[in-house]
């Protein structure tokens, strides 16, 4: 199915009346924003953001160039600092720089808009290289496991290959498999499509509904309604570094409330 | 001509010629190898996230960089050594080899870290950040997967460095290294003025033959070993 047209499709009210289908049952508190708040100079690019995710949910950002989406998943992971605020992964606040962050780090998946895979690397020891030199895992076991990850992202055949040798697609499908081999509680994607040929952006997405599938928590940067409406239960709109609005994917794309949710969604639907 | 080759010959006779290359081989080795660790470490330190040590290595390099290497070796020589009486071994020879060895190190370190540096910059970012992401801290990330990717985007500038050193490894009579290339050089033009040109020659000649092949390797590795991407 293609899922970026069939966003522009009506949803049936069916669909709508059913919304809350994708509410399935969410667990406690999983990441918690608290007032957040970030500066580039001048710039305030996360205005006082407050953010809870639940375990199991998958939430989407959505929201025009420009407008905090990255720099708020890069925050979670700390790979942005913030200026003040609190960011808590399942209960535990971010630490300053060191060991203790590297481990809770570990425990956030990120997926990049460039795959960013090691290029030095063949794609088995890109998936390897964390539970082996962060987990301790021997490389045998890292390595069955790898194997099973590259597996279901359907990239198994791939694995002696460097990343330079795969096509978009293929590299963002094993950056996947390479954040999934830490085990992580949640899964950070910062527009993983937005640098792939367009016949390349659903074998990404449908391994991330099959992820969202299997209960994983995920945070998902991305404009593709059609993985919005399929697979998150909650959309969030950022505009100039706030959270303007948050719905249930069918009641945002059909009835945004506010002005800015509604423009950007004309100007989306209509390229 | 002739009376060129008739004059290496006899410079050849007179004097040990390959044994003085042999010594500026042995004094580059093992400086090489030492500038090596330390520029590493250098370019560590100033890659790193903690701002002392990264001011650290930034003043070593400016010192090092901007003294001139005479001074340096002239520095190991007669304070370290003769002031200070350290001798790094029984046989005087060895000792004033092996001060010229730290010198040329300490000195030749300095344009490591800036060559090791250049190849950081040939690294993304996101390569370090993907290590990040995954629970790699500075260590493990920047040994194994900046600086490996690093090292391969600047092995043609270390390799200008290996050259610039295999060079200057002439100065180390400064730190009265016998019997390397410059001082039996000297000693030709002292005793041999009548065989100036071949002198010359035989010298120049030498260094062209040793570096060249350095050229080309490195030239060589660093597209064989290029990071695609
Ligand atoms: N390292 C930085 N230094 C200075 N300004 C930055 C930096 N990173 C981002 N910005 C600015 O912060 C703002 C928010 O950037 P961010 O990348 O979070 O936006 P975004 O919503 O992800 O946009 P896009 O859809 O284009 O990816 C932008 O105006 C951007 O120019
Ligand atoms: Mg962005």
């Amino acid at each position: 199915m293609d899922q970026s047209t069939s966003a522009a499709g009506q949803p049936t009210a069916d669909e709508i009346t059913d919304a809350p289908t994708s509410d399935r049952a969410l667990g406690a508190p999983l990441v918690e924003l608290k007032r957040v708040n970030k500066h580039f100079g001048a710039l305030h690019v996360l205005q006082n953001i407050d953010l809870t995710v639940r375990k199991g949910e998958v939430l989407v950002v959505i929201g025009p160039s420009g407008s905090g989406k990255s720099t708020l998943c890069r925050a979670i992971n700390r790979l942005e600092t913030i200026d003040d605020g609190t960011i808590a992964i399942d209960g535990k606040e971010l630490p300053e720089e060191g060991k203790a962050l590297a481990k809770l780090r570990a425990e956030v998946g990120m997926v990049f808009q460039s795959f960013n895979l090691f290029a030095h690397k063949t794609v088995l020891d890109n998936v390897t290289l964390g539970p082996r030199k962060v987990r301790g895992m021997s490389k045998k076991a890292a390595e069955e496991h790898a194997r099973k990850l590259l597996d279901r992202v359907g990239v198994g055949n791939q694995a002696g290959k460097m990343p330079a040798q795969l096509s978009g697609g293929q590299q963002q499908r094993v950056a996947i498999a390479r954040a999934l081999a830490m085990q992580p509680k949640v899964m950070l994607f910062d527009e993983p499509t937005s640098a792939l040929d367009p016949e390349m952006i659903n074998e990404v997405l449908d391994a991330m509904v099959a992820l969202a599938q299997e209960g994983m928590t995920m945070i998902v940067v991305t404009h593709e309604m059609g993985f919005a409406r399929k697979a998150a239960n909650r959309v969030v709109f950022m505009a100039d570094g706030q959270i303007v609005e948050e719905a249930p994917p069918e009641e945002f794309f059909t009835a945004p409330k506010s002005e800015r949710a509604r423009d950007f969604l004309s100007k989306i639907l209509t390229h | 001509m002739d009376d060129l080759l008739a004059g290496f010959a006899e410079l050849f006779a007179q004097y040990d010629v390959l044994a003085a290359f042999w010594v500026n081989i042995q004094l580059t080795f093992w400086a090489a190898i030492l500038s090596l660790v330390l520029g590493t470490v250098l370019a560590l330190m100033r890659i790193s996230p903690i701002a002392s040590l990264q001011w650290a290595g930034t003043a070593y390099v400016t010192i090092f960089r901007n003294t001139p290497l005479t001074i340096i070796l002239t520095f190991t020589y007669l304070v370290v050594f003769a002031q200070l009486g350290i001798a790094l071994s029984d046989d005087l020879n060895a000792t004033f080899f092996w001060y010229a060895v730290i010198g040329l190190a300490v000195y030749h370190a300095a344009f490591v870290c800036e060559a090791i540096r250049s190849g950081v910059n040939t690294v993304p970012v996101g390569q370090a950040e993907a290590a990040r992401a995954i629970g790699l801290s500075f260590l493990p990330a920047a040994s194994m997967v900046i600086l490996p990717q690093a090292f391969r985007g600047a092995i043609a500038p270390l390799g200008n460095t290996l050259i610039a050193l295999l060079k200057n490894s002439t100065v180390a009579v400064a730190a009265s290294v016998a019997n390397e290339t410059s001082s039996l050089m000297r000693t030709m033009i002292e005793f041999r003025p009548d065989l100036m040109v071949a002198i010359f020659l035989l010298f120049a000649i030498g260094y062209v033959i040793l570096v060249i092949p350095i050229g080309l390797t490195t030239t060589w590795l660093s597209t064989k070993l290029a990071v695609k991407r």
